[in-house]
């Protein structure tokens, strides 16, 4: 009668095992990729400046106009939702601030991360996973291509350079959709909109935003290569690890988040 | 036997998958500039031993001597060289899809040597020449039939004038014509740049007709490691089935049976 209580603490003791086991190994991911990224050329197996410049094309300037799209409506939509709330104490004047604090704290960094990982982690994982069942990861280890060096950290320096640069325009774009609404509902001049934008912004508010679009992209990049690589059968195998990485990527990033405003806003 | 003249030294390799036993004490030998053919039905080891002689996993105990160096023992850099004289043609080509056939070929010279752009496009075109798909260089794998993609292979396999050269089953999935026209490569390339050629095949016609010594696989054990007339003329059971295609009968172990079933059963 023990027996269902026994398999299920061994399957949780399991399940745990093995999420502890893919943390160690997307750290090492991790570490790899630097390790390549700073003494590759000391190596003889530089990262060239060309594939990360060819990452970057796929994953940030490809990203931009849907980001855009993106930030603009969710800057629209905080407008709509701050005027309708503070005319209830008769604030809508205030609105400027809330708009100008969340976009650049929060929903600019969240926005353009969940979105590259939609966009971006998934393409990562099945590139990957269907470069590991078609043999090419093997190919480029055989001809003494280290696949970490070659694919994941042009990659992974590509995110890091595109990532704040997306949430530097979605904060633009967002501000600029508010601004907008603004205009419309409260006759505010997008002039002077932007102008007590930037009066109540401080550098630190948006440096915060791009902090964290730094984390993301990590997170992006070694949860997509992760489940890429560990990709073993078949065709099923790439949808699966696809899904698995955008679920996880999305959720680390929302969780990231979480801990990083918390920590930040004491 | 000379050991300086061997290219290939496997001595008492034994491997695991999981806890699966795969390859038992195997030693076999093949001496520079020879063709070796390694025999072996579906589920014999043959694939996994190819795998070990590349260096793509570690094997529990023995060792691996490609060139006279062991490869179980050497460092990540010293494998880094060694690599630059091995060439591999996988089963399924595992030409990289992202990029054209010349751009596949190139990159080895691409990523060893400092040559200029010129001189590595003119040796990727030689090699086309070799296999026989001068002209193709600007296609995509994907646009290219069974037979060319393992020709696609083999150029890129060979574009480093390797000392030793691995095919996986040459002749699997293409019609007989095409599979002697692989098989007539093999030979020249032997003759012509005196490489050390290793072929992982099922295939006896193929086998018989290129190799100069077959080590027949069976079981995850080496049956036996000798010269094309000597493995003919062996009265080994398996062997003989192996030859003649008969099925195999072999007596169930009744206790071997029941573990089996009923291994790991709670």
């Amino acid at each position: 009668m023990f027996e269902p209580v026994l398999s299920f603490v061994s399957q949780v003791g399991q399940r745990s095992l093995q999420s502890v086991r893919e943390v160690g190994y997307l750290a090492a991911l991790l570490v790899e990729a630097f390790y390549w990224l700073l003494f590759g050329s000391w190596r003889r197996q530089p990262v060239r400046l060309r594939a990360i410049f060819k990452e970057a094309v796929g994953v940030g300037v490809n990203a931009i106009p849907i980001v855009a799209l993106a930030s603009f409506a969710t800057g629209m939509m905080l407008a709509i939702q701050g005027i309708y709330t503070l005319r209830t104490f008769g604030a809508e004047g205030q609105v400027v601030l809330g708009i100008a604090l969340s976009v650049t704290r929060e929903f600019g960094p969240l926005i353009t991360g969940i979105f590259v990982a939609g966009r971006s982690g998934s393409a990562i994982a099945a590139r990957i996973g269907t470069m590991q069942i078609s043999q090419e990861i093997d190919a480029l280890r055989v001809i003494g291509v280290n696949p970490v060096r070659y694919i994941v950290a042009p990659l992974l320096a590509a995110m890091l350079l595109t990532l704040p640069a997306l949430t530097i325009m979605s904060d633009l774009v967002a501000l600029f959709g508010g601004a907008l609404y603004c205009a419309g509902e409260l006759s505010l001049p997008i002039g002077i909109f932007f102008e007590r934008t930037f009066e109540v912004l401080i550098v630190q508010d948006v440096i915060h935003g791009v902090i964290k679009s730094l984390f993301f992209a990590v997170i992006i990049t070694l949860i997509g290569a992760g489940n890429g690589f560990n990709v073993s059968a078949g065709a099923e195998g790439v949808g699966q690890a696809t899904t698995r990485a955008v679920v996880l990527s999305c959720i680390a990033i929302i969780l990231a988040d979480m801990v990083f405003s918390f920590l930040m806003s004491r | 036997m000379n050991t300086s003249d061997l290219a290939i030294d496997v001595s008492h390799l034994i491997t695991h998958y999981g806890s699966r036993k795969i390859l038992d004490d195997i030693s076999f030998q093949a001496r520079l500039g020879e063709i070796m053919v390694i025999m072996g039905g579906s589920g014999s080891g043959k694939s996994t031993l190819l795998r070990h002689l590349l260096g793509l996993h570690r094997p529990t105990s023995g060792s691996i001597k490609l060139l006279g160096k062991d490869i179980t023992r050497l460092s990540a850099d010293e494998m880094y060289d060694l690599r630059k004289n091995m060439g591999v043609a996988f089963q399924g080509g595992a030409l990289f899809n992202s990029m054209t056939v010349g751009e596949n070929i190139e990159l080895p010279l691409r990523e060893h040597t400092r040559l200029d752009e010129n001189t590595i496009r003119i040796m990727s075109r030689m090699k086309l020449e070799v296999v026989n798909l001068a002209g193709f260089e600007n296609l995509m794998p994907s646009e290219l039939s069974g037979g060319m993609i393992k020709r696609a292979a083999l150029a890129r396999a060979i574009v480093m004038d390797p000392r030793l050269l691995f095919f996986d089953e040459p002749s699997a999935g293409l019609d007989p014509v095409v599979s002697a026209e692989l098989d007539e490569l093999i030979l020249m390339l032997r003759d012509a740049m005196n490489m050390t050629i290793v072929v992982v095949t099922h295939e006896l016609e193929s086998a018989f007709k290129i190799a100069d010594r077959i080590s027949v696989l069976d079981q995850g054990r080496i049956l036996m490691s000798d010269t094309v007339a000597v493995v003919r003329a062996s009265d080994h059971p398996r062997i003989q089935s192996l030859l003649n295609r008969t099925p195999r009968n072999e007596a169930i172990n009744p206790e071997a049976y029941m573990e089996r079933l009923t291994r790991e059963i709670f």
